[in-house]
C-alpha cells in the first residue's frame, strides 16, 4: 500500500534522511521504532510533503508522491496526526473534528468516532481545541482523521506524556480501526505499548531504517531491542 | 443653544459624526490589512492605493459607462478585488519563502507606482464624485443635522464589518481561515488547498478597501492621493487593535475616529496626534494591542 525507498530528507543544510526505506501493507498496524532524532518524524513529515526538501520515492497505492504537494498527498488517501498534535486554538472542538476535509467515502461518521471517544461528545461545545486536556486533544486529534475517508493513517507519538488509563483507549482505537480496514503507521518511544497493536516494527537509527522485527518475535529480540534505542 | 461641557451641542455632535465617519473607513482598511496579515503575513502597504483605486474605478464606471453608485458598490469591490488577486498570483505570492521584510518593500513600491500612474492620468487635483440622489439631503434630529450620506457609510460600514467578522467567526469557510493562520502546513496535510486560501483572502481584503474606496469616494474627492491620507492612521490602528486581530481591528478603527472627532473639539492642536500617543501608550503596556492574542 505505502512502499518508501531511498528516502533522503533535509532541513536546510541538514541531512536528516539517509535513504530509508520500508513498506506498509493494506491493512496493517506498522510501528517506527528508534531513539530520539532517530528520524522517524521526519518520515512522516516527508511522507506528508512537510519537509523544506526531500528526495526518492514514495509510492502510495502504486502512485508515485515525493513531488507532490501536501493537499494532493491527503487527497491520495494518507491523513497525518502531528506529535505535536496540532489541535488549533482558534477552532472549537467541533471545528476541529470538521476541519479536515471528506476526501473519500468510508470514512468514520460522527456517531462512531463519538461511541469511540465518548469524552469528545461531552466536550464538543469548547470553544478553543487548545482548552482541552492533553489526551482529550490527542483523542481530538486522531478523531478528526477518522472522518475523511483516508484509509492510510500516520500517528505521531499518539501515546507521549499520557496517562496509563488514556494510553489504553488509544490502544483500543487503534485495534478498532485495523478491524475496520485502516492501514496505520505508528511512530512510537513505548514498545510495550508497540507490541499490544503492531504487526510489524521498523527500526529507525540516524535516518535510515536498520532493522524489521514481526511483533510475535519482539519478546525474543528484546536484547537487541534494548540495544537499539538504548533503555 | 444648547452647551455640553461649555462646547455648543452642535459642533461637539458635528465632531462626533465626523469621527464615526473617519472611524468607518480606518475600521474598513484595517480589517482588510488585519485579515492579509493574518493569512499573508505580510503588511500590505497598497492597501491605501488600492483603497484608492477603488474609489476611482466607481469614478470610471460613472464617467465612462454611465454606471451609477449602486452599481459601482458592487462592482468595483469585485474589480478591484480580481486585480488584487492577480498581484497576489504574480508577484506577493513569490516572496512567501523569504523574510517578511520583502513583502512589504513589494507592496509599498506597488502603492508608489499605483499612485503615480494615476496622478500621471488623472493629476492631483482631485475628481468630485456626486453623492447618489437616494441619499441627498440631511435630517434634523432636533440636537444637530445629519447628513443621509454620512449615516449611510457609518450604517454601511457597520454592516460589512460585522458581516466580515461573522463570516470569520462563525463559518466553516472562516474556520478553515482561523486554521490556516495559525498553522498552514497542518491544514494543508488535511487536504486543502491553502495557496487558494491565500489568494482568496488576499482578493477579499482589496476588495474590502475598495468598497470603502467608493463609499469615501461622495466625501473626499477622487484623488491619487486620497488613500496616503488614511493608510498612516490605518497601521497605527492595526497596531494599537492587535495585529491580525479581527474584532480588534473594528473596535480600535470606529473608537479611534471617535476619540480624534473628540479631540477636534477640545485640544485642537493634539487632533493629528492623538492616535499616534494612543499607540505609544498602548504598546508600553501592552505590547501586542488591545486585542492582540498572546504569543
Ligand atoms: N524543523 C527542524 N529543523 C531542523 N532540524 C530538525 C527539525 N526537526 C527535526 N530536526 C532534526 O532532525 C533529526 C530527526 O528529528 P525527528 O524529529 O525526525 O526525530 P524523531 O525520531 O521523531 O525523534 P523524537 O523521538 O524525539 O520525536 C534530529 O536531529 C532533529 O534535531
Ligand atoms: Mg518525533
Amino acid at each position: 500500500m505505502l512502499e518508501i525507498k531511498d528516502l533522503n530528507a533535509w532541513y536546510g543544510e541538514s541531512h536528516v534522511l539517509h535513504g530509508a526505506a520500508f513498506e506498509v501493507r493494506e491493512g496493517e498496524v506498522v510501528t517506527l521504532l528508534g531513539r530520539n532524532g532517530a528520524g522517524k518524524s521526519t518520515t512522516l513529515k516527508s511522507i506528508m510533503g512537510l519537509v523544506p526538501r526531500r528526495q526518492g520515492s514514495i509510492r502510495f497505492r502504486g502512485a508515485e508522491l515525493i513531488g507532490a504537494p501536501p493537499e494532493r498527498i491527503a487527497r491520495a488517501g494518507i491523513a497525518f496526526c502531528p506529535e505535536e498534535r496540532g489541535i488549533f486554538g482558534s477552532l472549537s472542538v467541533t471545528e476541529n473534528l470538521l476541519l479536515p476535509p471528506v476526501i473519500a467515502p468510508g470514512g468514520l461518521d460522527l456517531a462512531t468516532i463519538y461511541a469511540l471517544f465518548p469524552n469528545l461528545k461531552e466536550r464538543a461545545g469548547t470553544a478553543h481545541g487548545t482548552k482541552l486536556s492533553g489526551g482529550e486533544q490527542q483523542m481530538l486529534a486522531i478523531a478528526r482523521i477518522l472522518r475523511t475517508g483516508a484509509k492510510m493513517l500516520l500517528l505521531d507519538e499518539p501515546t507521549e506524556g499520557l496517562a496509563p488509563v488514556i494510553v489504553q483507549q488509544i490502544g483500543r482505537t487503534i485495534r478498532e480501526i485495523k478491524a475496520r480496514g485502516f492501514t496505520v503507521l505508528l511512530v512510537e518511544q513505548n514498545f510495550r505499548f508497540a507490541a499490544t497493536v503492531a504487526d510489524r516494527h521498523y527500526v529507525m537509527e540516524h535516518g535510515r531504517v536498520i532493522d524489521m522485527i514481526p511483533n510475535h518475535l519482539l519478546s525474543s529480540s528484546m536484547d537487541k531491542l534494548h540495544d537499539y534505542l538504548g533503555v | 443653544m444648547m452647551m455640553i461641557f461649555g462646547i455648543p451641542a452642535p459642533l461637539l455632535f458635528g465632531q462626533l459624526l465626523l469621527g464615526l465617519i473617519n472611524g468607518a473607513f480606518y475600521a474598513m482598511l484595517a480589517l482588510g490589512l488585519s485579515i492579509i496579515f493574518g493569512m499573508l503575513n505580510i503588511i500590505n502597504f497598497a492597501h491605501g492605493a488600492l483603497f484608492m483605486m477603488g474609489a476611482f474605478a466607481a469614478w470610471i464606471l460613472l464617467q465612462y459607462l454611465g454606471i451609477g453608485y449602486f452599481p459601482a458598490l458592487i462592482l468595483s469591490p469585485i474589480l478591484i478585488g480580481l486585480f488584487g488577486i492577480v498581484l497576489e498570483r504574480t508577484l506577493i505570492s513569490r516572496l512567501y519563502k523569504l523574510d517578511h521584510l520583502y513583502g512589504l518593500l513589494l507592496t509599498f513600491g506597488l502603492a508608489l507606482v499605483i499612485e503615480g500612474l494615476f496622478r500621471n492620468y488623472y493629476g492631483s487635483s482631485g475628481m468630485p464624485y456626486n453623492i447618489p440622489a437616494a441619499l441627498q439631503g440631511a435630517t434634523d434630529l432636533g440636537f444637530m443635522y445629519l447628513p443621509i450620506y454620512r449615516a449611510w457609510v457609518v450604517v454601511a460600514a457597520v454592516v460589512v464589518c460585522f458581516a466580515t467578522w461573522a463570516i470569520i467567526e462563525k463559518t466553516f469557510l472562516g474556520a478553515r481561515l482561523r486554521a490556516a493562520t495559525e498553522n498552514p502546513a497542518l491544514v494543508r496535510a488535511f487536504g486543502i488547498n491553502v495557496p487558494r486560501l491565500i489568494t482568496i483572502t488576499y482578493g477579499c481584503g482589496v476588495a474590502l478597501a475598495a468598497f470603502a474606496g467608493v463609499l469615501a469616494a461622495p466625501i473626499y474627492s477622487v484623488n491619487p492621493d486620497m488613500g496616503d491620507n488614511f493608510i498612516n492612521t490605518v497601521f497605527a490602528i492595526v497596531v494599537i487593535g492587535g495585529m491580525g486581530s479581527i474584532l480588534g481591528s473594528i473596535l480600535t478603527g470606529f473608537g479611534l475616529g471617535v476619540i480624534e472627532g473628540l479631540t477636534k473639539v477640545f485640544y485642537p492642536q493634539a487632533s493629528a496626534t492623538v492616535i499616534f500617543l494612543v499607540m505609544v501608550i498602548v504598546l508600553l503596556f501592552m505590547p501586542r494591542g488591545l486585542f492582540g492574542k498572546a504569543a
